[in-house]
């Protein structure tokens, strides 16, 4: 017989606070040290100056505990809950919203939601977006992914037909990396999604921007390869850092794939800026 | 565009005559005085107060914009983090500003067509800043204050005292485009 463990909301909360703030001050020692090989392979020098302050910026915003960015993001969150925890206490999602208010609140982020029509705030960085997956075990793992607006504008989907294939894959993630040019704040990860339907697609390459920096896809020999050669690719469009023009557009690509149905080719492609930033936690 | 930081043009805002027409493509320049922050929403509003004629909050004579709303100031400190949001979700709106008197924009990303060719007939010009790196750049804030639109929270005007931040000349008033020279430069050809 297995045991129910119980998760009380108010560490729920506690939890996603501290990540958001962290997320938003501490950037990733996998992206720091992606940029700083960035900074060794760079032959612009202007792309150097792009990328030395992009570092020094880190630092700083570790140091003096402020955002890297301003943009703190929309609160995007992955949920894995095992299906032996009882959460007591409250809500799960009201408790994973009372945790992204107070990180915005009390950790000086800014808040970027607003109504879609009206524009107007909703002053507290909620509605988050919560993505929940329920899976064996008695844990919980909460992941949060403060996502900016400038990346995730140049961000797009499209339903391919199979006679693509793999080029069409490739011409399309290529084609949104070149239309976005300085836009999202290069070196960009580029996030991608194959298969599955439209939704799931685009859940995919989001998650995919969670793979450490620089780590290729272990699972798939094929989406590894493709993975290298989109990278070689993109850093060939001359982009660079800060859209300046350079050697490195981007620092990785990041592919996850699923069945699709036969008639289809779902491909989604999530960009994500230099600030690449996300902090897990696991109760 | 290969200059180095070090021979980076000093410019004190308001922007006179002689730099915008001095100012080329590729040009670094470490930018001095005051700017107005304003986005998305702030420029529809002050694309609607000109057509209807009505006072706007601040002059945009001689005016530099900056496309920016920065993370809430912490205590002890002038502002948040602060860095510029992609320029062309501003396009719309801009030309009629340029045509009103504005001088300057900073912001990061493409213009459309038809703010190039307003920075061209009317002697503007757009600055790059570097996205991403807020908290550096907040230390060139020496003093901001709210001027109006409170209640769109971050997105409100601000009237910011800026000294020696790091700006591109990014689109000149000869009607270059520097994004565009930059990726011509170091596109690798297959």
């Amino acid at each position: 017989m297995d045991k129910i463990r119980k998760i009380d909301s108010k560490l729920i909360t506690e939890t996603v606070k501290k990540l958001f703030i962290e997320a938003n001050t501490n950037l990733g020692q996998d992206v720091v040290s992606a940029l700083k090989d960035a900074l060794t392979r760079e032959e612009s020098p202007l792309g150097k100056q792009v990328l030395e302050k992009i570092i020094d910026n880190a630092d700083i915003a570790r140091r003096e505990k402020m955002p890297i960015c301003q943009d703190t993001g929309l609160a995007v969150l992955f949920i894995e809950i095992g299906q032996d925890v009882h959460i007591v206490g409250g809500d799960l999602r009201a408790a994973i919203e009372e945790g992204v208010r107070q990180a915005y609140q009390d950790g000086f982020l800014r808040k970027s939601v607003c109504d879609p029509l009206t524009r107007k705030n909703t002053q507290d960085n909620t509605p988050a977006i919560i993505h929940i997956d329920i899976v064996s075990g008695d844990k919980l793992k909460i992941i949060a992914m403060p996502k900016g607006g400038g990346s995730e504008n140049m961000s797009a989907a499209q339903m391919l037909t199979p006679a693509t294939g793999e080029e069409g894959i490739k011409k399309f993630v290529i084609e949104k990396v070149k239309q976005a040019g300085a836009n999202p704040c290069p070196p960009i990860i580029v996030g991608v999604g194959i298969g599955g339907s439209l939704e799931e697609a685009c859940v995919l390459a989001k998650k995919s921007l969670l793979r450490p920096v620089g780590e290729a896809n272990n699972n798939d020999e094929r989406l590894a390869q493709m993975e290298k050669e989109l990278l070689t690719s993109i850093n060939k469009l001359g982009i660079g850092p800060g859209g300046l023009g350079g050697r490195i557009s981007a620092l990785a690509v990041n592919i996850e794939m699923l069945p699709c149905h036969i008639a289809s080719l779902p491909v989604a492609v999530n960009i994500q800026c230099h600030v690449a930033r996300h902090k897990e936690e696991i109760i | 565009m290969n200059k180095k930081e070090n021979m980076a043009r000093h410019i004190e805002i308001p922007l006179k005559a002689d730099d915008l027409s001095s100012l080329h493509a590729g040009d670094m320049v470490l930018l001095s005085g005051e700017v107005y922050t304003a986005r998305d929403v702030a420029h529809r509003r002050l694309y609607e107060a000109l057509n209807k004629g009505d006072k706007l909050p601040f002059d945009l004579k001689t005016a530099v914009i900056f496309y920016a709303a920065p993370a809430p100031t912490p205590p002890g400190k002038i502002i948040g983090s602060i860095g510029p949001t992609t320029s062309y979700r501003m396009d719309f709106f801009t030309p009629k500003l340029i045509e009103n008197g504005l001088k300057g924009m900073i912001g990061k990303g493409n213009r459309s067509k038809e703010v190039v060719q307003a920075i061209k007939k009317f002697g503007a010009v757009y600055f790059g800043a570097i996205g991403g790196i807020a908290a550096l750049s907040s230390q060139c804030v020496k003093k901001a204050e709210l001027v109006a639109y409170e209640d769109l929270g971050p997105e409100a005007i601000r009237k910011l005292t800026v000294v020696d931040f790091p700006v591109i000349v990014i689109n000149d008033t000869m009607g270059n485009d520097l994004y565009a020279q930059a990726e011509n430069m170091w596109r690798v050809n297959n």
